[in-house]
């Protein structure tokens, strides 16, 4: 019985929605960001309107983003357990020991990968290290935008962050956090990918479909 | 314009005395009429102005403590004559140390007179800033620190007028280390009504704008959370930049000299620093209009910012550097290495999944 795999929905539409509209969004805010930071593209006339472009798809985006992030904090509160606010707080003695066991099987120290439905404690703390650079690319975007964009929902949104850093210093860390934001991409790929070889588990499907595949039952992780 | 009689009038009672100094109807229209646009009023406000700048003369001061006089020079330097004239003829300048005519205690003794008999009924100018550190040591006029100066003088006034950065929020004496622990007037008095004109240095128009705000309405204009007026402050200058087009188009200057120098592109990628930075320098100028940084092809360092010397630096780069890396390593560089970095990271995990032993499938 121990090995009977099963079929468990983990994910539910309104992650998986979230997911998918967060990589459009951190895509377009990257490329269109990078362009705010390098213009590597010159215009030949002066009626062009390229870097005009970029910065309307930024705030678009920007907003869609910002969207999504709300949804998914609802959905914190209201959706399963695997969605729940508490796995991005693995603090409980139990969860540490999780966190360290995740953190020696990706290092090759062990070979027992972390058996969870959802996220496993490591897994789940990076996503609370990860919710915050977004958080923080949000309001250190919106003080960006409340420089000219000066009604009180961009003050809320941003706003007030100016005075507490100078805005070039602002400026500075929106655009560093976009490289870590990068990094943390190409983790977070290689490592699904890796985890969903390894164990079989189906992780790469999940985010699409929803559902994921554990030994044994869901009942007993 | 299209007055009424009763305003054409008030005018001509307000020019008398101007008109005596050699001051033409049509320069104190001309400059009634660019007040009124410096501070957004309509122009039906041009005749309250007329008449209220000719009417009582405020007792008005003006300090210098850690400065360049570079404010002084600015007000000093006005190429037409008329501005100038009509400044110092609304204005009862009583003490001034680079233009008064009495120096040494008579000097002290004109200054103390206002304070004393004045008192809470004067404006005071300051310039430059003020050090706290070592008991204020660092900058004594007669004996007296500036800190103690500035207590007295500025805390029985009126309102103070804070001109150029130094005095606004330290400026360049305040510039990481600041030896000499230099912070603006309201920093070193707190309980004092004060007004900052940032920028270094100040442009004349805005100092001249709000006395005229004062004498028109009997208050300060209103300030922002860094007590800078809104007519002069409230937009930022990329907003306002006559090279905007060509950044919204996305036409840049990469070098100097380049042919897109020439052109008169943006100055964005040379450093400007208009878009973090809020001035009315590109509608007010410097020189009574002749010119700014960036009409003259040079990028705004942002010199109207509270700390301006440690967060707008290096000038001719768009961000500053990265703390804890060499000054010479931009944002994009340390970047494109943690980018860089976590892909080997990536390939060396990769290969080492690779060489390790398959673990044993079930
Ligand atoms: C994943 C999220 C985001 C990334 C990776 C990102 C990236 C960037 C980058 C690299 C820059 C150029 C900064 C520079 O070098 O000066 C930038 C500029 C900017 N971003 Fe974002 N951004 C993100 C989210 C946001 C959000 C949510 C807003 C909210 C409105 C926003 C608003 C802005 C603004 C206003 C600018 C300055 C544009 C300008 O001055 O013309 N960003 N962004
Ligand atoms: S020159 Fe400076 S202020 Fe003017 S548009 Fe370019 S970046 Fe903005």
């Amino acid at each position: 019985m121990a090995n009977e795999r099963n079929r468990v929905y983990a994910w539910e539409f309104p992650i998986r929605f979230t997911h998918w509209i967060n990589v459009i969004c951190i895509v377009a805010l990257s490329v269109t960001g990078f362009y705010v930071g390098n213009p590597f593209m010159y215009a030949v006339s002066s009626k062009q309107y390229i870097m005009g472009w970029m910065r309307l798809i930024h705030f678009i985006a920007a907003y869609a983003f910002l969207m999504s992030m709300i949804i998914r904090i609802y959905w914190a509160f209201m959706g399963n357990k695997y969605a729940c606010y508490t796995v991005w707080f693995p603090f409980s003695g139990k969860k540490l020991g999780e966190f360290f066991d995740a953190l020696k099987f990706y290092l090759f120290l062990s070979k027992k990968p972390p058996y969870t439905v959802g996220h496993h404690a490591l897994a789940g703390f990076t996503y609370l290290i990860v919710y915050l650079l977004f958080v923080f690319e949000i309001v250190s975007g919106f003080a960006l935008y409340s420089v000219n964009h000066k009604g009180a929902i961009w003050q809320a949104l941003g706003g007030w962050l100016v005075g507490i850093m100078a805005l070039p210093i602002i400026r500075l860390y929106h655009d560093l956090v976009m490289y870590v934001l990068i990094a943390f991409t190409l983790i977070h790929v290689y490592f699904s990918w890796y985890s969903d070889s390894r164990e079989k588990n189906g992780l790469m499907l999940s985010i699409f479909n929803g559902y994921k595949f554990i030994t044994g039952k869901e009942s007993d992780i | 314009m299209n007055f009424s009689d009763d305003a054409l009038h008030k005018i001509a009672e307000s020019m008398e005395p101007l008109s005596q100094k050699g001051v033409s109807r049509r320069d104190f229209m001309k400059f009634c009429a660019t007040m009124a646009a410096i501070l957004a009023l309509p122009a039906s406000f041009i005749p309250k102005i007329a008449e209220a700048i000719s009417g009582k003369k405020p007792y008005l001061v003006w300090l210098e403590f850690q400065d360049c006089a570079g404010n002084t020079e600015a007000l000093l330097r006005a190429t037409k004559p008329t501005a100038a004239k009509i400044i110092l003829d609304i204005l009862s300048v009583d003490y001034h140390e680079t233009i008064m005519a009495p120096a040494g205690h008579q000097a002290e003794k004109s200054l103390m007179d206002v304070v004393k008999n004045q008192k809470g009924n004067y404006l005071v100018v300051v310039e430059g800033s003020i050090p706290m550190k070592d008991g204020g040591v660092y900058c004594c006029i007669s004996g007296k620190s500036a800190v103690d100066i500035a207590k007295e003088v500025c805390g029985n006034a009126l309102a103070t007028i804070a001109v150029g950065t130094c005095a606004a929020y330290g400026g360049i004496p305040a510039a990481n280390p600041n030896p000499t622990g230099a912070v603006g007037v309201k920093e070193a008095v707190p309980n004092a009504t004060v007004i900052n004109l940032p920028g270094c240095p100040v442009n004349v128009e805005n100092i001249t704008a709000c006395v005229v705000h004062f004498l028109t309405f009997g208050s300060l204009p209103n300030t922002d959370k860094f007590g800078r007026p809104y007519f002069a402050y409230g937009k930022r200058i990329h907003d306002n930049c006559e090279r905007r087009a060509h950044f919204d188009a996305g036409q840049f200057v990469r070098q100097w000299g380049d042919e897109a120098h020439r052109q008169g592109w943006c100055l964005y990628e040379m450093g400007c620093k208009g878009p973090e930075t809020f001035k009315n320098c590109p509608t007010v100028k410097y020189n009574e209009g002749t010119s700014w940084p960036v009409q003259a092809g040079h990028g705004c360092i942002g010199c109207a910012e509270p700390n301006f010397w440690d967060t707008m630096t290096p000038f001719y780069r768009r961000l500053p550097s990265v703390p804890g890396v060499s000054i010479e390593t931009t944002a994009d560089k340390v970047g494109a290495g943690l980018v860089a970095a976590t892909a080997a990271g990536i390939l060396i995990h990769g290969i080492g999944r690779a060489l390790s032993p398959k673990k044993e499938e079930e």
